[in-house]
């Protein structure tokens, strides 16, 4: 089993991985979404909310936000099956939070005989891992809108269901060719595996890598997939009838979520924590001087990050797509799903195995 | 199994946070009942129809479709990773597999269920 020093490094992770998804990048990517709107509109957007007079360009929004939502009143809506109702955030955000427990965010560093590797949990399977647990959060979304007793919410939690049903095998079959590369389902494997950049995923699966985006957005009904909660045709989708923290829960998903996705793209196709041409081993000689483990310690902050700013590229990617694209229809984006991006990604594994198999595509 | 004691501790965060925030908008949120207030949200009018209805059978068509791609994908899975190893052998017998499936797709592509009118 694990020892007490083990058990002080588990919740020393956790605490930092759930301090930077809830704490930090849920609020702030609140904010960004306004915030960037507005740039994007020519608007001077989200700047009224001031303590004192410092308004902060608007960050103190979020905070206001927050606040404010804190004592909204809990609304259930008369004949709504009110523990269904209750249970279906949970279902939501728990997923959300959880999925990100595989998901390296750096090397492995030695201090003294102690090596501390920068993930939570380092499963032998933890791509399956991440669709297993991101597919449960469709139950979080269809029971809320199943138990609202509202047509607008039901509307959209089947649309939400179907779509998200659709775009989760293709998104699975996304990843294949990259799995063969390779081979291994492990995270950390994959990073380790990028130390040289050109192992990294983008340069020799970037059809890949635009295939899992569009599934992953739509995954998480983000526009231009989301139909689920257009507001023009299904008021709020399925969370019409939530109101106060509850609605705040769905949204910390999605906004969860969209780190998650970001974090996967950046992991498996953008060498996680690596910088180019910069090894591990390279960065953490470059500090040798001051010491073996402040050294490492030194390599752990540049990994971490290294691995939040290309993962801070990736949301700014998603959240431009948010302001670009206009909603595609509903038979548009099952249409996309089956009849593109599916046949699409068969054929892509396709094309790499024969890749490997004649040399083109290097074996490592 | 003890690489996935971490993952347990994560699921208790995060069950702690989901909860405390249930129970949070429980206690903190004023509450003022009404009965015109409690009635489902349908643009101010009073609700036409129950929300218990029939919905249209695509939906259960698509669920029946992810169950065989799913399955399909979780086949590849640990095709893929010993692909290297398997060689020309494996990636044939992969391909037929591919094939078989990919004319169970366009037999619903050419039913029509892909389509939605």
């Amino acid at each position: 089993m694990i020892g007490v020093v083990d058990l002080i490094e588990v919740l020393v992770k956790i605490g930092f991985i759930v301090v930077l998804l809830v704490g930090v990048f849920a609020p702030v990517l609140t904010w960004v979404e306004r915030k960037q709107s507005a740039v994007m509109q020519d608007r001077i957007g989200a700047n009224r909310a001031d303590v004192f007079g410092f308004r902060i360009i608007g960050l103190l929004h979020a905070a206001a936000d927050a606040i404010k939502l804190i004592f909204k009143e809990d609304f259930i809506p008369r004949g709504a099956d009110r523990t269904l109702h209750t249970l279906a955030p949970i279902m939501a955000l728990i997923p959300a939070i959880l999925a990100f427990s595989v998901i390296p965010f750096g090397g492995t560093y030695t201090f003294g005989d102690r090596e501390v590797n920068l993930v939570i949990a380092n499963l032998d399977v933890g791509v399956l891992f991440v669709f297993a647990i991101t597919s449960l959060a469709t139950y979080g979304v269809f029971i809320a809108g199943w138990s609202s007793n509202n047509n607008w919410a039901l509307l959209g939690g089947l649309r939400a269901s179907a779509q998200m049903f659709s775009y989760e095998v293709t998104m699975g079959l996304t990843i294949i060719g990259l799995v063969m590369f390779y081979q291994s389902l492990s995270m950390v494997e994959i990073v380790a595996k990028q130390d040289i950049f050109w192992h990294w995923g983008i340069i020799w699966h970037w059809p890949a890598f635009i295939l899992f985006l569009a599934c992953a957005v739509a995954e998480n009904k983000r526009i231009p997939f989301d139909a689920p909660e257009a507001e023009s045709e299904l008021v709020a989708g399925y969370f019409t009838e939530y109101s106060g923290l509850k609605f705040v829960m769905f949204w910390t998903a999605e906004f969860i979520e969209i780190v998650t996705i970001s974090a996967l793209c950046v992991v498996l196709f953008f060498g996680g924590h690596h910088i180019p041409f910069i090894a591990d081993a390279k960065l953490i000689d470059c500090f040798s001087s001051l010491g073996a483990n402040i050294a490492n310690l030194v390599a752990m902050v540049i990994g971490v990050t290294v691995f939040v700013s290309k993962l801070a590229i990736i949301i700014f990617l998603q959240m431009t797509i948010r302001w670009t694209m206009p909603r595609f229809r509903y038979d548009q984006i099952m249409k996309l799903g089956w009849k593109m991006i599916l046949p699409l990604s068969l054929i892509w594994i396709f094309v790499v195995g024969l890749g490997m198999l004649t040399n083109l595509i290097p074996r490592i | 199994m003890s690489q996935y004691i971490p993952v347990l501790f994560m699921l208790a965060v995060a069950g702690a946070i989901s909860v405390g925030m249930v129970l949070a908008s429980e206690l903190l949120g004023p509450k003022f009942k009404f009965r015109e207030k409690m009635e489902p949200f349908e643009c101010g009018e009073v609700q036409a129809s129950s929300s218990k209805q029939r919905f249209s059978i695509r939906f259960y068509l698509v669920a029946m479709m992810f169950i065989i791609f799913d399955i399909e994908a979780v086949f590849l899975f640990p095709w893929a990773v010993t692909f290297q190893a398997l060689g020309v052998f494996g990636f044939i017998e992969m391909m037929i597999f591919i094939l078989i499936l990919a004319a169970g797709l366009i037999y619903i592509w050419k039913k029509g269920v892909l389509d939605w009118e």
